[in-house]
């Protein structure tokens, strides 16, 4: 094997250090793929359902996650078995294009494994195997093109979008309020869908999460919600109307981006940038002043001097703003990011109805709402719940059910859930098998994942 | 064949009922870690830190106890969650949340024992849930309109809250501080403007409510220590040395003498703001940073007070105290607000001076002073003062209010039971638990009382079989009383937050049926 002999006798080694490799081959190494396969599916079967249960997984770092999402118990999980790594891979590129099922390919891919084990046992070659599962997936496919029917949404009637996006919902801890969840996923698609290109931009819908309250105190907001309070604590707590400038340069005297110094060498020069110092903030305010603006949104910071001529001439403003936040602030509110206070006009100003600062609980907590958004293609998801695990749930629950409605937006065919789809088209696969040769052991399949399903379920 | 290991090293993996066990547990363990703190009767905990100094706390506070413990098993990190949002959202009623929850996964074990899936367990907790707050909401008083009334049921609530706290001896005595410090707030329910200054030495009764502002700071040398009608201008600017703002300015020069100019040049400028800040016309000036002796000198000379270090929070309560703006450029005097009060003196506290503010104009900040005998002692009196504040402080915005002593769990667990009796199904199963569960909290009371806690539940069910029964437990008499009359309330929202925080957390853990751990990082023992 690993020694040969050349044509003299004399041996020479082909592998090296053949002692610290192992190697598997045929049938074994088949089995033992097989097997990793098995064990990470059985992990997540009983995860799938509406009573299906969730995990408790604790990261290396002692976090605690309680979640029902595939991808993110396999992502958590930590696997060193190469197969198993490609079942996490599968789960989440699923997760990456669809959203939803994470759990159920997963559970599909275990089952179709654990059947051709099955069928290596009679001795039919792997190959033949994979040919057969390839043509019984075409026909599954037509199948289901087949049966699904197209339904139509349109803002006003949401009420089949909402429908499946209950689905998504009923198997997770949320479900005890997925009507209401529903119906804010439904909205919140809806607000920023683009429905000629038949398209949705998740990245203008902002998830955000903040503990206490009750979960159904969840709201969709129309506009953003930043972290963030004024920077001022006596500036004004209340917006209305508001035009807002939103800058990404400090309100600092200005740092030329070379390299230099400024050298100092006479008293007339001290003074002088003395003077100059106090002219920068004057008119920096004075500039955002001019233009009409109402509110200050900055990326950086804000000098104190400035600070404070700032809540003098009146104009609230709000700083250390990060850059996601920002451009989504800028799109909501139809304005535009300006970098220098000489480029400030009054058509870069963005408008928004309200801006409001609202604290929450006994803590020092304070968040601004900005609403009535001039365009409101930007939308905020604000999750209230009872603890941070339930919020971390959650959160990964909207997303699903954002993609959900996403991919009906894309493309609005649905089927039947509840296994019916599976098992029809498992009867599909079925009566195909009789018309071809070769392919006759690969029918039962699909009847897997209904099965589980119906085993969570009656205990 | 050997199948690999799909985990890595040391990462384990727990299905089914061994997870479940595992969860259970965990919760319980923390449940009745807390247990014996609740009620009036209840016995505080002595925390000693791992840390250097060997710190040692100690307290009565559920979140406080929980924070500061290390727990490795996942379902009692959950329960610590829970506790600390309830401190967050409330401030009171920490100690009950995780004795509910608690509670409610052991009366779970049971029926799992029992062969009923957790789904239907859930989905029973749920219902039961649903119906106790609706109860609760048909139950509640609401005297909002009342001044009178509402102001009693504040009082009484605040005496319930600090009579399972070391202040429990002088409740009284802090239920008026606390109400009266809560009635200025008007509607906030920030709590930053009340401060609360502890100095050891006297005893707990000394403490007292007043009505200006108190700072913790000495007055400058050589500047009067008293001031009548003062006009105060309180600023967050640097007065040590006014930096040059432009970055990457440095002074260089070639001979000793422009040094001298360049810092004569300095001291002018020290000077001239000095100037602008004495033409405001005030007599006070409060500083937030650094004012050196140059600056000092000169307020001195003008007969100016000046404070300097004032720290952040205590400049924005001086803000709302005085009804200043807190400035930081002085070319405008005119449009600058002033802050205004009658009377600024130093005072004595204890062996300590301190700068006191009467009379001010918007009375929204005031300042509780704690005396006490020791370090401890004060820690655990400023704990317990700031949830009674933050309780009474939400009960301000939503005044409706209960019976305390039991009386909520009792009614809802009465009407719980009959919804049991109603569903039909396995279901009902987990009504009658969560029912059972509810009824642990008076009997954790009257355990730690010392009473016979079986005799008196008994007694407290039968009596609420009646129409309009306000019958909870006494720990006084050690039987069943009058909550009404011996004028025990608590907030609703309180208890609202206490039932729906335990149910979800409850049902998280019930929901789980397999715990995977990761393998714990390498790091360094840090010690």
């Amino acid at each position: 094997m690993a020694l040969a002999f050349d044509e003299f006798g004399r041996p020479f080694i082909i592998l090296k250090e053949q002692e610290q490799k192992t190697r598997l081959r045929g049938l074994d190494a088949q089995k033992t793929n097989i097997a990793a396969g098995k064990a990470v599916a059985r992990i997540l079967r009983t995860s799938l359902g509406p009573k299906g249960m969730d995990k408790m997984l604790q990261s290396p770092d002692g976090e605690v996650t309680i979640t029902n999402d595939g991808a993110t118990i396999l992502e958590q999980m930590d696997v060193d078995n190469q197969i198993a790594k490609l079942m996490v891979e599968l789960s989440r590129s699923q997760d990456y294009e669809i959203g939803d099922g994470t759990t159920g390919v997963v559970v599909m891919a275990g089952a179709l494994l654990e059947q051709a084990e099955k069928l290596l046992d009679r001795g039919i070659h792997p190959i033949r195997i994979a040919e057969g599962y390839e043509l019984a997936s075409r026909i599954a496919f037509e199948h289901l093109e087949r049966i699904a029917q197209k339904f139509e949404f349109g803002l006003s009637n949401t009420e089949s979008l909402v429908q499946t996006c209950m689905t998504t919902l009923s198997s997770k801890i949320v479900n005890r309020c997925k009507r209401d969840l529903a119906e804010i996923a439904v909205q919140a698609v809806l607000a920023v869908a683009d429905l000629e290109r038949r398209d949705v931009n998740l990245d203008l819908i902002k998830v955000e999460g903040k503990v206490g309250g009750k979960l159904e105190d969840t709201e969709l907001i129309y506009g953003i919600t930043l972290d963030k309070d004024m920077s001022h604590p006596q500036m004004p707590k209340r917006i209305e109307d508001a035009k807002i400038a939103i800058l990404t340069c400090p309100f600092e005297p200005p740092k030329p981006k070379t390299k230099h110094k400024v050298d100092i060498d006479t008293v007339e020069k001290f003074q002088t940038l003395r003077v100059q110092e106090q002219k920068y903030f004057d008119d920096m305010v004075q500039k955002c002043k001019d233009v009409g603006a109402t509110l200050v949104i900055c990326q950086w910071g804000f000098d104190d001097e400035a600070n404070h001529l700032l809540m003098h001439r009146n104009l609230p403003a709000v700083r250390w703003v990060g850059g996601v936040e920002l451009e989504l602030i800028a799109i909501a509110t139809g304005g535009r990011i300006v970098p220098r206070f000489q480029e400030l006009t009054p058509e870069k100003l963005g408008k928004a109805g309200l801006v409001r600062e609202k604290s929450f609980g006994t803590t020092k907590d304070r968040m601004l709402y900005i609403e009535h958004c001039a365009n409101s293609r930007a939308v905020t998801v604000f999750i209230r719940g009872g603890n941070k695990m339930m919020i971390e749930e959650t959160k990964r629950s909207i997303h699903d059910a954002l993609c959900v409605a996403r991919n009906l937006i894309r493309n609005n065919s649905i089927v039947y859930g509840g296994g019916s789809a599976e098992i029809s088209c498992s009867i599909a696969v079925e009566a195909a098998a009789d018309r071809y040769p070769g392919v006759e052991q690969v029918r039962s399949l699909s009847l897997h994942p209904p099965m589980f399903i119906f085993v969570n379920h009656c205990h | 064949m050997a199948i690999d290991r799909i985990f890595k090293d040391e990462a384990s993996e727990e299905k089914g009922e061994r997870a479940r066990m595992a969860s259970f547990i965990g919760a319980m363990a923390i449940a009745d870690l807390v247990k014996t703190t609740l009620g009036p009767k209840g016995m505080d905990k002595i925390l000693q830190s791992t840390g250097r100094g060997r710190e040692v706390t100690v307290t009565n506070d559920g979140a406080t106890i929980l924070k500061s413990l290390h727990i490795d098993n996942p379902a009692a990190k959950v329960l610590v969650d829970i506790s600390k949002v309830q401190d967050d959202e409330v401030g009171d009623g920490t100690t009950s949340v995780v004795v509910l929850a608690g509670e409610l996964l052991r009366e779970a074990e049971k029926l799992v024992n029992a062969k009923i899936h957790p789904m239907t367990i859930i989905s029973g907790y749920r219902m039961a849930a649903e119906c106790a707050r609706d109860v609760l909401l048909q139950r509640v008083v609401d005297n909002k309109e009342d001044a009178e009334k509402f102001k009693s049921d504040l009082m009484k609530i605040a005496r319930t809250t600090l009579s399972s706290k070391i202040l429990s001896q002088d409740k009284e005595h802090f239920a008026q501080l606390a109400v009266d410090a809560v009635m200025r707030l008007k509607g906030s329910t920030n709590l930053e403007s009340i401060q609360i200054i502890k100095k050891p030495g006297g005893s707990l009764k000394d403490s007292f409510l007043d009505e200006g502002f108190i700072l913790d700071k000495k007055i400058g040398i050589g500047q009067p220590k008293r001031i009548e009608n003062a006009k105060i201008l309180v600023a967050n600017t640097a007065m040590d040395t006014d930096k040059v703002k432009i970055y990457g300015a440095r002074v260089r020069v070639d001979s000793m003498s422009k040094v001298a100019e360049i810092e004569g040049a300095e001291k002018e400028k020290m000077r001239e703001k000095v100037q602008k800040i004495i033409a405001h016309g005030i007599n006070c000036f409060i500083n937030r940073q650094l004012i050196y002796n140059f600056p000092e000198e000169l307020f001195a000379d003008a007969g100016i007070l000046a404070i300097e270090h004032a720290d952040f929070e205590g400049i924005e309560r001086l803000g709302l105290v005085t009804g200043g703006e807190i400035a930081s450029t002085f070319d405008n005097p005119e449009s600058v607000k002033l802050g205004y009060c009658k009377l600024i003196e130093e005072i004595m506290i204890g062996e300590d001076k301190l700068i006191h503010f009467s009379g001010c104009e918007l009375g929204q900040a005031c300042t509780i002073v704690l005396r006490g005998a020791s370090h401890h002692v004060l820690d655990e009196a400023e704990r317990s003062l700031h949830d009674a504040l933050c309780v009474l402080s939400q009960t301000v915005n939503d005044s409706r209010v209960l019976l305390g002593g039991g009386w909520p769990e009792m009614v809802m667990a009465k009407e719980v039971d009959e919804l049991a009796r109603k569903t039909p199904g396995k279901k009902s199963h987990a009504i009658e638990a969560f029912s059972r569960a509810l009824v642990a909290i008076p009997t954790t009371i009257a355990d730690n009382a010392g009473l016979d806690s079986a005799e008196l539940v008994a007694k407290l069910r039968a009596e609420h079989h009646k129409e309009g029964c306000t019958a909870g437990i006494d720990v006084i008499s050690g039987s069943v009383g009058d909550m009404a009359e011996l004028g025990i309330s608590e907030a609703f929202k309180v208890k609202q937050a206490v039932l729906l925080s335990a149910t979800e957390a409850a049902e998280m853990i019930l929901r789980v049926d397999e715990i995977i751990t990761c393998a714990p990082r390498r790091r360094e023992d840090r010690m």
